[in-house]
C-alpha cells in the first residue's frame, strides 16, 4: 500500500509538471482547432438565431468555389516559388559568411536584419521599391533607359513581386539555422577530405549536404508553415489584388471572416489548409527522414 | 628492400597474386617516402609556434614528434600534411618541394587525434571516401576496401555507422582510410589520446605492427612518452618550437640532451639535483660531506633516474640520505629522499624496507650520473665520481654499530644546522 502510495504521488508529481504546457496547448491550439472543426460544419445564424447545422455543405461550397481555387493556386505557386529559392538562398550565405572573411561579423548580420524587422515595417520598405513612379527599381530602370513596371498592380507580375520580397525576409533567417549546423560540422572532416584531395563541390555533397540534413528538413517545414501563414505583408502591399492575383489562403481566410463576416466558411478554408499541412509535412518527414542522419 | 614493393608483395598474397602493377609500383618508392624539413617556421603574429626546425625522415621509419602541449609538434605536422602553410622554409616529400603544395597533391594520409569519421556514411564508405575522390574504378575499390577491412579487422562491421562503434574500432576506421590510400606515408596526431589505457596498449602494438608488415613510414604526434618510447624507431623531442634532441628512444633515456629531455622521458622523471661547491670536489647542496664529481660540476644539476639510485644500509658507503616517505606501486616502489637541502626519487624493487625517517646511503653507477648545466639545461661532459670505491669523508669504525648510530644522529643535526640551499626552480620536477 505505501508503495502503491508513493507511485500515486509521482504519477500526481508527473501530470502536475506537464500541466502548464498541457493547458497552454489545449487552450491556444487543440481547443481552436476542434472548434474550428465544429464551426465548418455550420451556417452562421443572423439575427440572433442559432448556427444551423448543415454537415459538409460548407466544403461542397468551397469546391465550388473559383476564388478558392486561385487563391489554392497562388499559395502553392507562392509555396514554389519561396521555399526552394529561400532555402538554397540561404544555405549559400551561411555557406559564404561560414568562410573566413573580412567583416564576417557585419556580413552576418547584415543578412540577419531583415528578419529582425517586423513584416509590416519591411513590407513598408518594400512599397518604397515597388512603388510606380517613385520606387527605386523603377527609377534604377529608368536610368538604364528602361520603362518601370507596375510591381504591384499588374496582375501577371504582383505576385512574383510578394514572393521576391517573402525570400529577402525568409533567407536570413533560414541561414542562422544553417549557419549554426555548420558550425556544428567538426573542421578536421574537410581537412580529412582535403588530404584525399577531395574537391570543394564533392565534399558539398558528399559531406556538409547530407550533414545539414536535419537543417534542411527544419528550415523546410518551416518555410512550408510560413508559406502558408503570410497575411501580414498583404495588408501593406497589396490587399489581395489586383483581382485576386496575389490573395493567398490566410488572407481569403481573413477576408471571409471578417470582412464577409462569413465565419463558418472561414473555420472550412482553415480546416482544408491544416489537412494539407498535416499530410505534406507527414510526407515530408516520412520520406526525407529515411535519408537524414541525426548526431 | 625498399618499402614499397613490401607492401604490394603483402597486398598480392593476401588477394590477387597478379596484381602488381599499381601505379605507385613504379615510381622509385625509397624516393617517394623521404620526408626532409629545412629551417620551417610557423609563426601566427609575434607568436612563433614552431622555430626553424629541421628534420629528415627515411623511407620506413617511425619517427615519434613528442612534447609537452603547445610545444610545436602538432603545427609541425599539420604543415607537411599541408593543412597548415609554412610562414618560412621548405618542406620536401620523395625530393619534390611540396611547401606550397595542397594537402591532395602531398601522397599522404592522415589520423586524426579526433578520427575525422564521417557519421553519416557507414564503415565501408568512410574507408573508400579518397578512393572515391580519387576517382578509383569501383570493383578496384572494393577489392581494397576487402583487404583493408581483413587487415584491421573490421570485416563485420563495415554496415555500421561510426556512431555504433566502440573507440577502437573507430580508431581501426581511421587507421583503414589512411591505409587504404596506399600512400606510403602516413601522419598521425595523438592517435590514441581518446582511448582507455588498456586500448591504447593495444593500438600501440597494432599500429607498430602494421607499420612494419606495411613499410609505412610514419610521423606520430604524441605528448605520451610511453608511446614515443614504445614506438619510435626515432624520436624528435621539441620544446616551444624547437628540437630539444632528435635520438633513438634509447639514447633519449640514456643521454638527455638536456634537462628538459632528461625531466621529460622516464616516470618518475629524471632527479636533477643541485651541486654545491666542497673542498674536494662538487658535492650534492647541502650535503658536504661525500663529494659525487669533480670540481668543474659545482653549480650545474646532477641528473640520476630514479631507477638507478640504490639504497644501501647506512654503514655502506655512498651519499648520507634520510627517507622521507615510500610509494608502494606492487612491482616496485618509489621512495622519497632527502639529501642535504634537496630531494631525490628512488626506485626499489618490491616493498621498501626502510621507514621514513631512516638513515641510509646512495650509491648510483657513474656513468648513470648526467649533468647539466644550470643556465641553459644543456648536457655537460663531466663524469661523476664512483661512490661505491670511496666511503666518503666521515669514515665509519667498523664493528661499532653503537657508535655508528651516534655518529649518524651527529651528522643529522650537523646537516640540519647547514643553512638550507635554495632549490632551483624545475628540479625533481
Amino acid at each position: 500500500m505505501v508503495i502503491h502510495g508513493a507511485n500515486r504521488r509521482m504519477q500526481i508529481y508527473g501530470a502536475l509538471l506537464l500541466l502548464p504546457a498541457a493547458v497552454l496547448l489545449g487552450t491556444f491550439a487543440y481547443l481552436p482547432t476542434v472548434a474550428t472543426l465544429i464551426n465548418s460544419l455550420f451556417l452562421p445564424g443572423f439575427r440572433g438565431a442559432p448556427p444551423e447545422f448543415v454537415g459538409l455543405e460548407n466544403y461542397a461550397m468551397l469546391v465550388e468555389d473559383r476564388t478558392f481555387w486561385r487563391v489554392a493556386r497562388n499559395n502553392l505557386i507562392y509555396a514554389l516559388g519561396t521555399i526552394p529559392t529561400s532555402i538554397a538562398l540561404a544555405l549559400c550565405m551561411a555557406l559564404f559568411v561560414n568562410a573566413r572573411l573580412p567583416g564576417r561579423g557585419f556580413v552576418r548580420m547584415a543578412y540577419f536584419t531583415p528578419t529582425i524587422l517586423p513584416m509590416i515595417a519591411a513590407a513598408n520598405i518594400w512599397m518604397f521599391f515597388y512603388a510606380p513612379q517613385i520606387g527605386l527599381f523603377n527609377k534604377l530602370l529608368g536610368a538604364l533607359g528602361l520603362s518601370g513596371v507596375n510591381w504591384l498592380g499588374d496582375p501577371s507580375v504582383a505576385l512574383t513581386s510578394v514572393i521576391v520580397m517573402t525570400v529577402w525576409k525568409e533567407a536570413g533567417f533560414f541561414m542562422i539555422f544553417y549557419l549554426a549546423a555548420l558550425q556544428s560540422i567538426p573542421p578536421e572532416l574537410k581537412e580529412a577530405s582535403d588530404l584525399e584531395g577531395t574537391s570543394r563541390w564533392s565534399f558539398f555533397w558528399r559531406v556538409t549536404f547530407p550533414l545539414l540534413m536535419p537543417t534542411t528538413l527544419f528550415v523546410l517545414i518551416n518555410a512550408l508553415i510560413n508559406a502558408v501563414r503570410v497575411v501580414d505583408h498583404l495588408f501593406i502591399l497589396t490587399k489581395g489584388g489586383p483581382n485576386n492575383a496575389t490573395n493567398l489562403l490566410l488572407y481569403y481566410v481573413y477576408e471571409n471572416a471578417f470582412s464577409f463576416f462569413d465565419r463558418t466558411y472561414a473555420a472550412t478554408i482553415t480546416v482544408v489548409i491544416l489537412l494539407v499541412l498535416a499530410v505534406v509535412a507527414t510526407l515530408k518527414f516520412t520520406v526525407l527522414d529515411r535519408r537524414t542522419h541525426y548526431q | 628492400m625498399t618499402a614499397m614493393p613490401r607492401l604490394h608483395r603483402q597486398r598480392g598474397r593476401s588477394m590477387n597474386p597478379n596484381k602488381n602493377n599499381h601505379p605507385g609500383a613504379h615510381a622509385a618508392p625509397d624516393d617517394r617516402q623521404r620526408i626532409r624539413l629545412e629551417a620551417v617556421s610557423k609563426r601566427w603574429g609575434d607568436t612563433t609556434a614552431v622555430d626553424a626546425i629541421g628534420f629528415d625522415v627515411a623511407p620506413g621509419e617511425f619517427v615519434i614528434l613528442l612534447g609537452p602541449s603547445g610545444c610545436g609538434k602538432s603545427t609541425t605536422l599539420r604543415m607537411i600534411a599541408g593543412l597548415e602553410q609554412a610562414s618560412a622554409g621548405r618542406i620536401e616529400i620523395g625530393g619534390r618541394d611540396v611547401t606550397h603544395l595542397p594537402p591532395g597533391d602531398r601522397g599522404i594520409s592522415m589520423v586524426f587525434q579526433s578520427y575525422a569519421l564521417f557519421p553519416h556514411l557507414s564503415v565501408a564508405d568512410n574507408i573508400v571516401f579518397g578512393l572515391r575522390s580519387r576517382k578509383v574504378p569501383k570493383a578496384e575499390r572494393r577489392e581494397r576496401l576487402a583487404r583493408v577491412a581483413q587487415l584491421v579487422d573490421l570485416e563485420a562491421y563495415l554496415e555500421r555507422k561510426p556512431a555504433q562503434l566502440s573507440g577502437g574500432q573507430r580508431q581501426r576506421v581511421a587507421l583503414a582510410r589512411a591505409i587504404i590510400s596506399e600512400h606510403p606515408i602516413c601522419l598521425m596526431d595523438e592517435p590514441l589520446s581518446n582511448l582507455d589505457a588498456r586500448l591504447r596498449g593495444e593500438m600501440r602494438r597494432e599500429i607498430k605492427a602494421l607499420q612494419q608488415r606495411l613499410g609505412m613510414t610514419v610521423i606520430y604526434v604524441t605528448h605520451d612518452q610511453v608511446e614515443a618510447m614504445s614506438m619510435g624507431d626515432r624520436v624528435i623531442l621539441m620544446q616551444e618550437g624547437r628540437i630539444v634532441q632528435d635520438a633513438t628512444p634509447s639514447e633519449l633515456y640514456e643521454r638527455p640532451a638536456s634537462a628538459f629531455a632528461a625531466s621529460f622521458i622516464g616516470s618518475p622523471a629524471m632527479n636533477l639535483v643541485t651541486l654545491a661547491a666542497a673542498a674536494d670536489g662538487a658535492v650534492i647542496d647541502g650535503e658536504p660531506r661525500c663529494s659525487v664529481a669533480p670540481h668543474e660540476a659545482k653549480g650545474h644539476w646532477l641528473g640520476l633516474r630514479p631507477e638507478e639510485v640504490r639504497l644501501l644500509p647506512a654503514d655502506e658507503p655512498g651519499v648520507p640520505a634520510e627517507v622521507i616517505d615510500a610509494e608502494y606501486l606492487g612491482a616496485d616502489s618509489i621512495v622519497r629522499l632527502k639529501v642535504g637541502s634537496q630531494q631525490l626519487r628512488a626506485r626499489l624493487d618490491g616493498r621498501p624496507s626502510l621507514a621514513a625517517g631512516a638513515a641510509c646511503r646512495l650509491q648510483w653507477r657513474p656513468e648513470t650520473a648526467h649533468f647539466f648545466d644550470a643556465s641553459d639545461g644543456q648536457r655537460l661532459a663531466i663524469t661523476g665520481h664512483d661512490l661505491s670505491a670511496r666511503t666518503g669523508r666521515h669514515r665509519f669504525e667498523p664493528g661499532r654499530p653503537g657508535a655508528q648510530g651516534n655518529a649518524v644522529q651527529d651528522r643529522e643535526a650537523q646537516a640540519s644546522s647547514y643553512p638550507a640551499g635554495n632549490d632551483s626552480p624545475g628540479v625533481n620536477r
